[in-house]
């Protein structure tokens, strides 16, 4: 049993869902005792998460997951995911459809010009718009840049739905407070990848730590040509998409 | 004509009411704000421990890892090498945590169109077929291995 | 399912489908503009020394106070946890626009209006506490601070301080709604909302509803009182009525045609919101109802001698569409901004409720409570007796 253990941590180095928090903090969640180990640090780590447009194929396994994960009530969403139809003649207005934020897949439909999937999720800004305009800090940027909403200190004023230019955020009809994508901090923390990350079959989405200088992300921004959501917005977002499109707003 | 002592003296006892206002508003504020507020930012620092202190419901791949090592194996020989179990088997924290509950079995004949039906917007040369056309009433895996995918 | 019900077209980020703010977010600038309007009017007689108004001195503060009172009402009805609204005042976030107008409120209401309204009254709520019988009496001699100088020196004192509370008043106002409008014109990712004209054009807006509020209210109450009208002074407020709307409308159609000659990205969704599901309540109610036609009515008056009973019925319908006109403006830009979504690819529809805490009733009992804080006000503190002796 510990053997394959220390085999399994030897070869972590290469997967490279897996950050150097993970491997720190693996063991524990092997031993299936997540909660006693090494306190996390938050100073060390900068979370941000890469899309790669080209390997989207719209299966819907990361809403669903994200759903089940999160407990996210039926008719909102942390992630979804947008089926795009751009014809050539007319590019400034791509017919865009994301049923039920693509949760039970895409049907078939006839195409008038390229046509792709974009899933999407909070951007975790570095410079949030929603986080600016909270009266009373209910919601804000963690040290280990995520966006969080307190849920036991928001008012419900909803400002912030108002002020997020990527329509992440939503009442949850439980609490009577915003909710939002947390990047699976209660996951992530623990040395796991988030759960869409985790569902997602072709490795379209990944979870990607700027402050570890082992991990792969820093490749994928340097080798390819990466775009975020609205840059004109200046929101600081730490989406990352590959071979997105101009024409997706 | 000059304000004096005596004729300000309501105004006095205004700004008295006022002080007295105030200092309870800061003692009010004292007692309600809750006392991690402020520790990182502005906001409530316990409440990052709150939310990491979620149960998860996905276990990780590492997870089934342990145990199911042979699949692991298995997996290697085939495409769907980088596909996490629960992608397939949902999620399996429940499962992981006290193996005795033993989770069902997906059905080929749904599962695997979720990925593999064609769809114009997938992208080219992502294996798709139209599932009507392909296998008429039959289940994937009667033909296909699901951990090692080829006929 | 719900997009059904809310008559979806195009396409909307999935979370987009339900409106975030209300009618009573309607309602909010609507009642803080008519605040700040009836209090810059009080202002003219006091700091600007226009005499003519003078009748309607005291009867702006006391409506500028019962507006004040209810202003914050729909907001709280609107959270979604009000027992928390406390934490605006406990943490309030320095970046937040919201937060901030909390500060300002307070200062407005307790630096700026009571202080006002007590020292103009505080003879008379001397002479009350001595006067009256009953409960009320107790009233009287609390708001009294228990200090009954009312000498010449502490009365000139009164005054001083009154006249410097008036001064700062009025860049107080004039920030109370000023900012509504940035709480608006501050969020970028809404193009409908984000100009910097929004704060100025909030303020031009609210003065123009404050005073027709004002002059409605004071050809009212006359009327019920069974009193002549002060004609002169009506005069005096339709034709500062007039000025302050020729500066709003000025204001908006510059915003307009910037708009339509800029024609950014956003032009084409936002024409179209327009040209349809806000062409009731924009062109129809805002635009030609609500400031062409009083307007209209307004200039005439400026520029031709119309009899007395003529000019009351033009005042009195300028001021009633002013008032209508205003309320439709908040609505399109409060609503107006929610119906497309920020993808600039579709549209969504407000479902008003009806007996529901954000629905109608709630809205028009939040209408009917300053009207009713008003009354109570004008028994408590009678705004017109000293007036009437005089003359």
């Amino acid at each position: 049993m510990s053997t394959s253990r220390r085999d399994l941590l030897s070869q972590s180095g290469k997967w490279l869902f897996l950050t150097s928090a993970a491997q720190a903090a693996l063991e524990f969640v092997l031993a299936g005792n997540a909660e006693a180990a090494p306190t996390y640090n938050m100073h060390t780590h900068w979370w941000a998460m890469t899309i790669d447009i080209n390997k989207c194929i719209g299966c819907g396994n990361c809403v669903r997951a994200c759903a089940e994960e999160n407990g996210v009530p039926k008719g909102f969403f942390r992630t979804w995911i947008e089926r795009y139809d751009v014809p050539s003649w007319e590019m400034e207005h791509p017919e865009v459809d994301s049923p039920n934020g693509g949760m039970d897949g895409f049907p078939e439909k006839p195409i008038k010009g390229k046509s792709f999937f974009v899933p999407k999720l909070c951007n975790h800004c570095a410079h949030s718009p929603c986080v600016q305009v909270c009266p009373v800090g209910a919601t804000f940027e963690t040290p280990d840049g995520l966006v969080l909403v307190d849920e036991k200190y928001c008012l419900g004023c909803r400002y912030c739905v108002q002020a997020c230019p990527y329509g992440c955020r939503y009442i949850n009809p439980k609490t009577n407070t915003v909710d939002k994508c947390t990047l699976c901090y209660h996951r992530i923390s623990k040395g796991l990848t988030t759960a869409c990350c985790e569902a997602c079959p072709t490795g379209c989405r990944t979870l990607a730590d700027l402050k570890n200088p082992k991990d792969p992300v820093h490749d994928f921004l340097r080798t390819n040509s990466i775009q975020v959501l609205k840059p004109q917005m200046a929101t600081g977002s730490k989406v990352y998409y590959r071979g997105l499109d101009g024409s997706v707003r | 004509m000059r304000i004096t002592f005596k004729d300000a003296a309501h105004l006095i006892r205004l700004v008295i009411v006022v002080l007295i206002a105030m200092a309870a508003f800061a003692g009010l504020r004292s007692l309600m704000v809750p006392e991690s507020f402020g520790q990182y930012g502005h906001y409530r620092g316990n409440a990052l421990e709150e939310i990491r202190a979620k149960p998860v419901s996905f276990a990780g791949r590492q997870a089934c890892a342990e145990c199911h090592d042979a699949v692991v194996e298995a997996k290697k020989a085939g495409k769907h090498v980088n596909i996490g179990c629960e992608a397939c088997h949902g999620a399996q924290a429940k499962h992981a945590e006290d193996p005795s509950l033993k989770p069902t079995k997906p059905d080929t004949a749904v599962l695997c169109a979720r990925c593999h039906e064609k769809n114009s917007a997938k992208p080219h040369g992502f294996p798709q077929v139209a599932t009507k056309d392909h296998n008429t009433g039959m289940a994937c895996g009667d033909c296909h291995q699901p951990h090692q995918p080829k006929l | 399912m719900q997009e059904a019900v809310h008559a979806v077209e195009g396409f909307l980020y999935p979370n987009e489908v339900e409106l975030q703010w209300s009618i009573l977010i309607v309602l909010y600038p609507y009642i803080t503009g008519l605040v700040a309007g009836a209090f810059i009017l009080a202002s003219l007689e006091r700091v600007f020394k226009v005499e003519a108004v003078k009748p309607t001195y005291r009867l702006a503060l006391l409506t500028a106070l019962a507006f004040l009172l209810v202003a914050p009402l729909p907001l709280q009805l609107h959270l979604g946890h009000p027992e928390r609204s406390l934490e605006m005042y406990l943490t309030p976030h320095k970046s937040s626009a919201m937060a901030m107008f909390g500060f300002v409120y307070l200062w407005y209401l307790m630096v700026v209006l009571l202080l006002e309204i007590w020292l103009d009254y505080r003879k008379d709520i001397v002479q009350l506490s001595q006067t009256t019988k009953g409960p009320v009496r107790l009233i009287y001699k609390a708001l009294t601070l228990g200090s009954s100088n009312v000498s010449p020196g502490a009365l000139n004192a009164d005054d001083r301080i009154g006249y410097i509370i008036t001064v700062i008043g009025i860049p107080s106002a004039f920030l109370l709604h000023g900012y509504v409008g940035f709480i608006f014109g501050s969020i970028k990712a809404n193009p409908w909302w984000s100009t910097p004209l929004m704060p100025i054009v909030f303020l031009f807006s609210a003065m123009v509803s404050g005073i027709a509020a004002v002059m409605m209210l004071y050809i009212v109450t006359t009327w019920l009182r069974k009193k002549p009208l002060d004609m002169r002074c009506v005069d005096t407020i339709a034709k500062y009525l007039f000025y302050a709307f020729v500066i709003d409308f000025s204001l908006e159609m510059l915003d307009l045609i910037h708009r339509i000659y800029e024609a950014d990205e956003s032009f084409h969704t936002l024409d179209f919101m327009v040209h349809t599901r806000l062409f009731l309540s924009q062109v129809i109610l805002q635009i030609i109802l609500g400031t062409g036609v009083p307007l209209a009515c307004l200039a005439a008056t400026q520029l031709w001698t119309f009899s007395e009973p003529v000019r009351r019925k033009l005042y009195f319908t300028s001021g009633l569409l002013t008032l209508i006109g205003i309320f439709a403006m908040r609505w399109n830009v409060v609503i107006g901004g929610q119906l497309f979504s920020k993808s600039f690819l579709g549209y969504t529809s407000y479902k008003m409720e009806f007996a529901h805490r954000e629905g109608l009733l709630a809205a028009v009992a939040l209408m009917i409570l300053p009207f009713l804080l008003l009354w109570g006000l004008v028994k408590l503190l009678p705004p017109w007796s000293e007036h009437e002796a005089k003359a």
